[in-house]
């Protein structure tokens, strides 16, 4: 080709497929129970494998015998992971490993090791900073203006505490894999988030080349943001089956451990003072904040959200930050890393400061957003109306201690989001055989955000064919790579490479039967399952003519890439969002109840409306999940997670969610910004929205989320001042 | 040592136990195990006509069929099916009956079947998803939650389906509140519970349309 082709999306008003809301592709297959999860592999003459972890939150293994458990009838290979000298810095630690022809006899020959182990003190919470000691790290001052003077000045100061604890992303398949290890090569079915990179760096552990492993897999039950790496279970697995003499071995985790050590947000802590006009203009920020991902430290939420553009912050601020390390499992990746604690911190003490000002804070997050990015002013200002619309918030919204004068309390609350997005690295091949048949391939994954269903749209749109004309691989390593599905980056990516890859494809067919048609390729167009001249619609063969002028024995066979550096208008990045809770507190139960939910979602081009508000109520629901029940009980005296299950470990459920109101904001403005990713955007705000909405329905702040009926009632009896 | 259905709630109150986790540690050989602060040494008293400890067989009713099989008594329900039977359908996720991923039909009512042993569900007929519906065609409950999008990662999905139709055939004109009771022992990570409202309700409108046959 000559020429760059045209790559850009046909206008809104011209698309058949895209803009459409097919239901998802991999709908029958789920909802029968016929999908095939990697855990439900069972390749023959399968082994299953079980870890022994370690119970303690810091010890040094002395010993590990695993003598009586290899003698065990039907156990085929020990592997033991941390011999003897191991400093272990978090409970849950995976020590040895059995397979065994049976899962029970693999939970036997575990019981069956004995581990000594030298018992090393712990620190497993956080809460308290002080009690951190020498485990908590000063990560230095960030110092802007004259905060002191600032404070003194404002007419307005509040000051408060506020926290959100660590949670656990709680897959319902837990992290592992079905994997065997024979001679010089690896098959493996890992849950993963990232097929393509999952050979380079599980070869890099086993000393295989990346080319010797297979990967596959078809479905994921959840990641989250937790499951980016083979992690130890993928070389533990690979062990156990080779010294099983090659045969395939499951080893998934148990719900204990996949709570305990695959994968946490961190928490985080703050005490915010802010001071400001009468009017609710923000002049001061003093904040001191500390947090935990584990022994490791980690998580430092980006404080004031938002409202901290650099050409224009607030004034006068002083950040000072201390990262705690303790004795519990690594964190991980979760949907909008540090957004979530960001967003409750500072959209907590936004609305105490509207409260000690006597604003309503609708107002003064509006007259504040003067310190957010210029190029987002102009949004949030729409998006904050279009919620106080939606959510009836002139009518409903009552200050703090006018909230019903029985014990049921209803409250308003706000919070709101921003996320940037774009595309992946992902390439795509797009295969035009003689008989008119279309494969796609793209080594991508789908975490049940619906990539296949929207691959498949793109394909379809391009091509001028039905979505049943194409057929689809997906979730292999033989297939052009892709990236790991994180930071809302996987439509992007795989509808840039898709999109371009059919164009690119069909160049080509244009090139062959440009000649029967009497017209140049330049001139040809495919639609409604025909290739034809354009303005001459008479002009045309149907699909599968044009396909037979490829000759009986070619293929048409054309790739696309997206490329990061250049997304040439297909894709592009940033998001805000605002969100209302409307919430019922019972002041005498402190039970927290969902009225309504309402979600004014910014997004770009949507290739399925179906999909894309799928992936905002899944957000929500999950958020509303975190803003009320969800947290991690570390024991203090044992080091042990005390709710290391689902059951003392509480998800919401369907009927604690009240009523979703999602709007999307599918305008033509932000069509033109073309395909941005919607994972992370709508799950930022909610336990900000739902803690204000406590606050405004109690008239008191309750510092930590969740929301339960005991963090509520010490609230309302000063317990936590 | 051998199994023992009824393990005694004081014992297991004391060890920090779990009804599953005692399931599991019945059976075992003697001698010392794990060391540490959860040692879970477990011992059931001997008792007369009982099964096991080793390998036993059994015949379950799966799907309108016998199936003969040889499992510990030790195995669940849900164990024999995915491990044994290769009917994958029902998923393990909480492993002690909370939220439901694993549910199956026995005699037409909803169980977890990580909670239910393999050898007690012998003469009980078990309905598992795969026997909904023919290869190939949804049954309407399933159809419904494809139509509604209840369903992300999917892997809740099969025990939702379970439970709606449990539900359904005894609930067959439920409103909104009777929904969310009903499906209440069900849990999704992904967030689909909105889709799932609908399904349901939309899968009792198909199914009376069907003239009442749930299934």
């Amino acid at each position: 080709m000559a020429n760059t082709p045209d790559y850009s999306w046909p206008p809104m008003e011209a698309r058949k497929v895209i803009g459409q809301s097919p239901k998802r592709l991999d709908g029958p297959a789920k909802a029968s129970g016929r999908a095939r999860y990697s855990s439900d592999q069972n390749p023959k003459d399968l082994l299953f494998a079980v870890y022994l972890t370690c119970p303690h939150a810091h010890a040094r293994v002395t010993s590990v015998d695993t003598g009586a458990a290899e003698k065990i009838q039907g156990v085929t290979a020990v592997h033991v992971v941390s011999p003897a000298g191991t400093e272990i810095q978090w409970q849950g630690t995976e020590v040895a490993a059995v397979a065994a022809v049976t899962e029970e006899i693999a939970r036997d020959a575990v019981r069956a090791i004995r581990v000594v182990y030298e018992v090393l003190p712990h620190l497993v919470k956080e809460e308290d900073v002080v009690q951190a000691g020498a485990r908590a790290k000063a990560a230095g001052e960030v110092l802007k203006g004259d905060p002191d003077a600032a404070f003194q000045q404002a007419a307005v100061v509040s000051e408060g505490h506020y926290g959100i604890p660590v949670i656990t992303h709680c897959c319902l398949e837990t992290h592992g894999q079905t994997i065997q290890w024979q001679g010089d090569n690896v098959w493996v079915w890992p849950s993963t988030q990232d097929v393509t990179h999952y050979a380079g760096q599980l070869g890099q552990n086993l000393k295989v080349p990346a080319a010797n492993i297979k990967v596959k897999m078809d479905y994921i039950g959840g990641g989250f943001g937790s499951k980016f790496s083979p992690d130890g279970w993928g070389e533990t697995g690979a062990r156990l089956s080779q010294k099983s003499g090659g045969r395939p071995v499951k080893l998934f985790l148990d719900r204990e451990t996949e709570q305990r050590i695959a994968g946490n947000r961190p928490s985080a802590f703050a005490d915010i003072k802010i001071g400001g006009g009468k009017d609710g203009t923000i002049t001061a920020w003093e904040s001191h904040s500390w947090a935990t991902g584990g022994f490791t430290g980690g998580g430092s939420p980006p404080l004031p959200y938002i409202l901290d553009d650099s050409n224009h912050p607030i004034p006068n601020k002083r950040l000072v930050h201390t990262a705690v390390s303790t004795n519990t499992g690594p964190f991980r990746a979760w949907r909008a890393p540090n957004n979530q604690q960001a967003a409750y911190l500072t959209c907590s003490a936004i609305e105490d400061f509207a409260a000690k000002a006597g604003l309503d804070p609708l107002e003064v997050f509006k007259l504040n957003l003067q310190y957010a990015p210029k190029v987002r002013q102009e949004l949030y200002q729409y998006q904050f109306d279009k919620a106080a619309e939606l959510s009836d918030w002139k009518n409903c919204w009552k200050p703090r201690g006018q909230n019903g004068a029985g014990p049921v309390k209803r409250g308003l609350g706000l919070g709101f989001s921003a996320w940037g997005g774009g595309g992946h690295t992902s390439q795509c091949k797009v295969t035009l055989h003689a008989d008119g048949s279309v494969q796609v391939d793209i080594g991508t994954q789908d975490l049940g955000t619906g990539t296949r269903t929207v691959i498949t749209q793109v394909a379809a749109e391009t091509l001028g064919l039905p979505m049943a004309a194409i057929k689809l691989a997906i979730g292999s390593n033989d297939l052009p790579p892709d990236s790991a599905s994180g930071g809302s980056t996987t439509v992007g990516g795989v509808s840039a490479s898709t999109r371009k890859a059919a164009v690119n494809a069909l160049a080509k067919l244009f090139d062959a039967v440009a000649p029967a048609l009497g017209a140049s390729a330049d001139q040809l167009e495919a639609a409604d399952g025909q290739i034809r001249v354009k303005g001459s619609p008479s002009k045309s063969l149907t699909w599968a003519a044009a396909c037979k002028k490829i000759g009986a024995a070619g293929v048409i066979s054309e790739t696309g890439a997206n490329d990061q550096r250049n997304p040439q208008g297909l894709i592009s990045s940033g998001t805000g969002g605002v969100q209302v809770a409307d919430v019922s507190v019972d002041a005498e139960t402190g039970i927290v109840k969902i009225n309504r939910y309402v979600a004014v979602q910014d997004c770009g081009l949507i290739i399925n409306p179906r999909l894309a508000e799928s992936q905002v109520y899944g957000a929500i629901i999950m958020g509303i999940s975190t803003a009320l029940f969800e947290r991690r009980f570390m024991d203090a005296a044992t080091g042990a997670m005390l709710n290391a299950d689902m059951e003392f470990y509480k998800l919401a459920g369907i009927g604690d969610i009240g009523d979703i109101v999602v709007h999307m904001d599918i305008r033509p403005e932000n069509d033109k910004r073309g395909v941005i990713g919607l994972g992370e955007p709508p799950a930022i705000a909610i336990c900000a929205a739902v803690g204000n909405a406590v606050a405004n329905a109690i008239g008191v702040r309750v510092p930590h989320i969740p929301m339960t009926p005991d963090h509520v009632l010490d609230a309302l009896e000063g317990r936590n001042a | 040592m051998s199994s023992k259905k009824d393990p005694g709630r004081s014992r297991q109150a004391k060890a920090g136990y779990s009804r599953r986790g005692f399931i599991r540690g019945v059976g075992i050989g003697s001698g010392a195990l794990g060391a540490g602060l959860l040692d879970k040494t477990a011992e059931a008293a001997p008792a007369a006509g009982i099964a096991g400890p080793g390998p036993v067989p059994i015949t379950l009713h799966i799907n309108g069929k016998p199936v003969n099989l040889t499992v510990e008594p030790r195995v669940t329900l849900l164990d024999a099916l995915r491990n044994r039977l290769d009917l994958t359908g029902a998923k393990r996720v909480c492993d002690r009956g909370t939220c439901g991923a694993c549910t199956v039909l026995m005699n037409g009512k909803s169980v977890y079947s990580c909670s239910v042993l393999a050898i007690d569900a012998q003469g009980k007929a078990i309905e598992t998803i795969e026997g909904i519906a023919e290869p190939g065609k949804l049954h309407p409950v399933s159809a419904a939650f494809w139509n509604h999008d209840a369903q992300q990662c999917g892997y809740c999905t099969p025990g939702f389906v379970m439970a709606a139709k449990g539900f359904l055939a005894e609930h067959p004109n439920p409103n909104l509140k009777e929904v969310e009771h009903g499906l209440g022992g069900n849990l999704c990570r992904c967030g689909t519970y909105m889709g799932v409202r609908q399904a349901v309700l939309e899968a009792a409108k198909n199914l009376k349309a069907q003239g009442g046959k749930n299934g």
